[in-house]
């Protein structure tokens, strides 16, 4: 087994956002993160996708030390990622990058390309020559020297983006957190950021945290995927098995809400189950199995306990009563409880 | 064969700005039939949007230019119409659904006070509603996009509502009108997957009932595939190809529609084409004969200097290049 780059164990954000009360005043807290636990492995593309609220990208934020976790440790290499980006210590920072998903707001308008790309080196790599490292850095993302005295308004969303994966380069990292790459582009210039970004990967022997809402977009890029909702994970596989074999039944709800172009993709998706209700506000989360309200299997159970991860395959666990071996008999497949279900109505 | 209810004939429309002329629409060539559902795809800034504006006459003219072109709609030229003719088009005969819910609802108005003109004014036999009246008949649409507890939703901000409620609300209020056409534009590219689902489920539905023909434009070639019964491509101002909806996806001619189907990540997996090279032309400067020849993989010399006409290949299925020219052999 190839060693884990990294550890995230037992993770929370809570962020308040108001107080309730006038006297004992309790504060309402928002549950962005609530007890994520998952590890990256080296050299691998790790999945992280979930719909908008889902708490995605407050783990990447986290892992560059953008916020700093209500609980839990996240350990890279052995080592802890705990302080804030300033307070981290300056090898941590340098290993650790990140991507974001609009380039349009993360490069800065009045700075030229080679001033953007220069600011890593100044701070990571002082006596390196710059000039030099600016244009391999360029040559390497395939963009034509001559870009580094343009502005990023010169330039198309697809090449900005591109210059902001150079940018995270600049430092050699290890693990680079992509917050959603592409979505902020046309699917005609998706492809070649994405190929741009297998490449390097490749090359550069990186590990990528990728983030998406585009399970399409996943299927072609990640090794294992992962399944956010409400702050939890739901589903954690290998990339192949989890879209042949998807176990928790949001996952399910998922895949068949896909759009797709083909007969052989409708095939791929499992079959049609409706997607039904809102998602419930991360203020208010439900209790118990945070799904409950839109789970097409829900049972007595999932509205009073949360749910723990269970083994269901090599490699593949999910987070979903429907799984727990209960004390006696052995927990009925998901096949048989729709059987149960569609009989009693 | 019965007459199409909105018929655009070589529409060109043209944005004077700084430093010159913007030249967006170049000669587009659009049908909508009585109770059809049509699609309209394409990359950002190809003029999917300018092209419905034009249709409601809500372009901002200046700048905006429309030198040449008709747009019939039932038989009456729009580009000649009185705008008072236009508020009648407007309040029954077109709605518009656009692409953020957030914009299309203005936040200090509640939902009611939005929809009480869109009711009130769009049925001129009965303009002097009542309060109660009108009330009455927003329930009833809101209750049509299956919004629970509309009496308590008519009182609301659009600020407390999530987006999918928006969108639905959005939807009940342009469907309110009892539209023949309904134009949406990305109605759920700004909502997560599953609720996208719900909403185009819904107006699938609602147009099925209430027979409406609709132009659903979108970048999501799968929301086109899973809708519409005939779709366009448009490439920088053109349309490239049109076919049926199912001949399209099984067979697209045009090396733009290619490029754009490789470049759609697959459900099924095998990588990730690296889409089409280069980008959409600048308009103040057009490529002359084929808009795309800067970008095709396919290029010949004749792209360079002519403009291609449309070729018709099938039943239906229409195709602007000249690797499809017969009498060229």
């Amino acid at each position: 087994m190839s060693d884990e780059i990294l550890i995230v164990d037992g993770l929370k954000k809570h962020f308040v956002i108001g107080y309730d009360g006038t006297v004992n005043r309790r504060p309402i807290t928002v549950k962005a993160v609530d007890g994520v636990n998952f590890e990256v492995q080296e050299g691998e593309t790790f999945g992280l996708v979930g719909e908008s609220g889902s708490g995605k990208s407050t783990i990447a934020y986290i892992t560059v030390g953008m916020y700093q976790p209500t609980e839990g440790t996240m350990h890279f290499r052995g080592e802890e990622l705990f302080a804030r980006s300033l307070e981290r210590p300056l090898h941590l920072r340098k290993e650790i990058q990140i991507v974001f998903q609009d380039p349009g707001s993360s490069l800065n308008p009045r700075r030229t390309i080679k001033q953007i790309l220069e600011l890593p080196l100044r701070i990571h790599r002082p006596n390196e020559d710059r000039l030099h490292e600016v244009m391999r850095l360029l040559d390497m993302v395939e963009l034509p020297v001559e870009y580094m005295h343009k502005y990023p308004q010169m330039l198309s969303g697809g090449e900005k983006q591109i210059v902001a994966i150079a940018r995270a380069l600049a430092t050699n990292p290890s693990l680079i957190i992509l917050d959603e790459p592409t979505s902020a582009l046309d699917v005609s210039v998706q492809g070649k950021v994405i190929n741009l970004l297998i490449r390097l990967q490749r090359e550069l022997g990186l590990t990528y945290l990728f983030i998406t809402h585009d399970l399409s977009l996943m299927r072609n890029v990640a090794s294992r995927v992962s399944i956010m909702y409400l702050g939890k994970i739901c589903e954690v596989a290998e990339a192949s098995r989890f879209f042949q074999n998807p176990q928790h039944p949001y996952t399910q709800m998922l895949l068949s809400s896909i759009p797709v172009v083909s007969e052989e993709e409708e095939a791929a998706k499992p079959e049609k189950i409706e997607s039904t209700g809102e998602i419930p506000s991360p203020v208010n989360i439900p209790t118990g199995c945070s799904f409950h309200t839109r789970c097409p299997h829900v049972m007595d159970i999932c509205r009073q306990v949360d749910p723990v991860m269970v083994d269901t395959g090599p490699g593949h666990t999910a987070r979903c009563h429907l799984f727990e071996q209960p004390a006696e008999l052995a927990a009925p497949t998901l096949a048989e409880h729709s059987q149960t279900v569609a009989a009693s109505k | 064969m019965a007459k199409p209810l909105l018929d655009i004939r070589d529409l060109y429309v043209q944005f004077k700005v700084y430093g010159g002329l913007l030249q967006v629409l170049d000669g587009v060539n659009f049908r909508v039939d009585t109770g059809e559902k049509v699609g309209l795809v394409g990359e950002t800034g190809c003029g999917k949007t300018t092209t419905m504006k034009a249709i409601l006459r809500i372009l901002p003219e200046p700048p905006a230019v429309i030198p040449r072109g008709e747009i019939f709609f039932k038989g009456r030229d729009l580009l000649n119409m009185k705008s008072a003719e236009l508020s009648e088009v407007r309040g029954g005969g077109i709605s518009m659904i656009f692409q953020d819910p957030t914009a299309a609802l203005n936040p200090v108005f509640t939902i009611g006070q939005q929809l009480d003109p869109v009711i009130r004014y769009s049925s001129p036999q009965n303009r002097r509603l009542s309060k109660r009246k009108i009330r009455e008949e927003a329930i009833v649409s809101l209750r049509e996009v299956a919004l629970a507890d509309p009496d308590r939703l008519l009182d609301s901000y659009p600020l407390q509502l999530s987006g999918g409620m928006r969108q639905r609300v959005c939807i009940g209020m342009a469907l309110a009108t009892n539209p023949e056409l309904l134009i949406a534009d990305e109605p759920g590219t700004s909502l997560d997957v599953t609720i996208q689902d719900q909403v185009l489920r819904l107006l699938r539905e609602l147009v099925e009932e209430k027979q409406t023909s609709v132009i659903l434009i979108t970048h999501t070639l799968g929301v086109v595939r899973e809708t519409t019964d005939r779709v366009y491509v448009m490439y920088a101002g053109n349309m490239v190809e049109v076919a049926p909806t199912r001949k399209l996806f099984a067979n697209p001619l045009h090396p733009y529609t290619q490029g754009l189907m490789q470049a759609v990540p697959k459900l099924t997996g095998g990588g990730i084409a690296h889409g089409i090279p280069g980008r959409i032309p600048e308009y103040l400067d057009p490529p002359p004969g084929c808009r795309f020849h800067t970008r095709c993989p396919q290029v010949m010399d004749i792209c360079r200097r002519e403009k291609p006409p449309h070729f018709g290949v099938d039943g239906g299925h229409q195709v602007a290049c000249f690797l499809y020219d017969k009498d060229a052999g």
